[in-house]
């Protein structure tokens, strides 16, 4: 009964970390959340700022060492000494990217203007800016604002409000 | 599953609202579902309704970025005719079930 007495209004949807899968984790949480109706907000902070980076947006990598969880065609484990291999971390990438697009889910650019569309907003961490000496024009022109972390939290109040970290 | 008599016809509709027989539908039970919805369906409403009915019936997965690519209307527009949850509200006053894409 709690679910119907309380539907969640609000969700701030944190992004620390720039992998391909870890981004679409975010991306499809917030794109979702938009698409219930449910104010959406995002931050993307330290290698999260890699998504809404113009210049690597849509040239994110995922993790081919120490990840145990990656397998081969056929469903045998990536070995872990294969990742170290030059080129073999961009194919694996590529491959990823494709097997995605293959499922009719959006490029990386794509999905934000999705979550835009619907009224999501999405921020970056002046701190991780300052760090990566990232600009205001380095990013995505749908970046609505540089905040800071109190910042953000302002914007996370209410009842009925989640934060999810990625 | 209750069944309903809407602007006259006899419609099946599951616990969340949803038709179970989506050949049931008819414009005007769209117009009265879309008021309980508060909304007040136009050309542009119904153009959606039916790209999302043909693609229904032709077996496609519906997502709003499916909406945004028909050249009907765009995604932020996709969302002004159906504020809230486009796809859910828009789906039910369509007449078909409720969409299972994630995106």
């Amino acid at each position: 009964m709690a679910n119907e007495e309380f539907p969640l209004k609000k969700v701030c949807i944190i992004c620390a970390k720039g992998a391909i899968e870890d981004v679409y984790v975010a991306l499809l949480l917030g794109n979702g959340a938009v698409m219930e109706g449910i104010e959406t907000k995002m931050f993307f902070t330290f290698y999260g700022l890699d998504a809404i980076t113009k210049k690597t947006m849509n040239s994110l990598h995922t993790s081919v060492v120490g990840n145990p969880a990656l397998r081969m065609p056929g469903g045998i484990p990536f070995p872990t000494l294969l990742g170290v291999l030059p080129g073999v971390e961009a194919a694996v990438s590529a491959a990823m990217r494709k097997q995605m697009s293959g499922l009719d889910i959006p490029p990386v650019k794509e999905f934000f203007e999705m979550i835009e569309a619907g009224g999501g907003e999405i921020f970056a961490c002046k701190l991780a800016m300052d760090m990566f000496k990232l600009k205001r024009d380095d990013l995505w022109d749908g970046v609505k604002d540089i905040l800071t972390v109190g910042q953000f939290y302002e914007k996370c109040g209410g009842l009925q409000t989640q934060i999810i970290v990625v | 599953m209750e069944q309903r008599i809407i602007a006259g016809v006899q419609v099946n509709l599951n616990e969340e609202g949803y038709f179970t027989q989506p050949e049931q539908w008819t414009k005007e039970v769209a117009v009265e579902i879309a008021m309980q919805e508060r909304i007040q369906l136009t050309d542009k409403h119904f153009a959606v309704l039916e790209l999302l009915r043909e693609r229904y019936f032709k077996g496609d997965t519906l997502t709003i970025r499916m909406v945004g690519n028909s050249g009907i209307i765009d995604i932020k527009g996709f969302y002004g005719l159906f504020p809230g949850a486009p796809m859910k509200k828009a789906a039910k006053i369509a007449g078909i079930p409720k969409p299972a894409s994630c995106f």
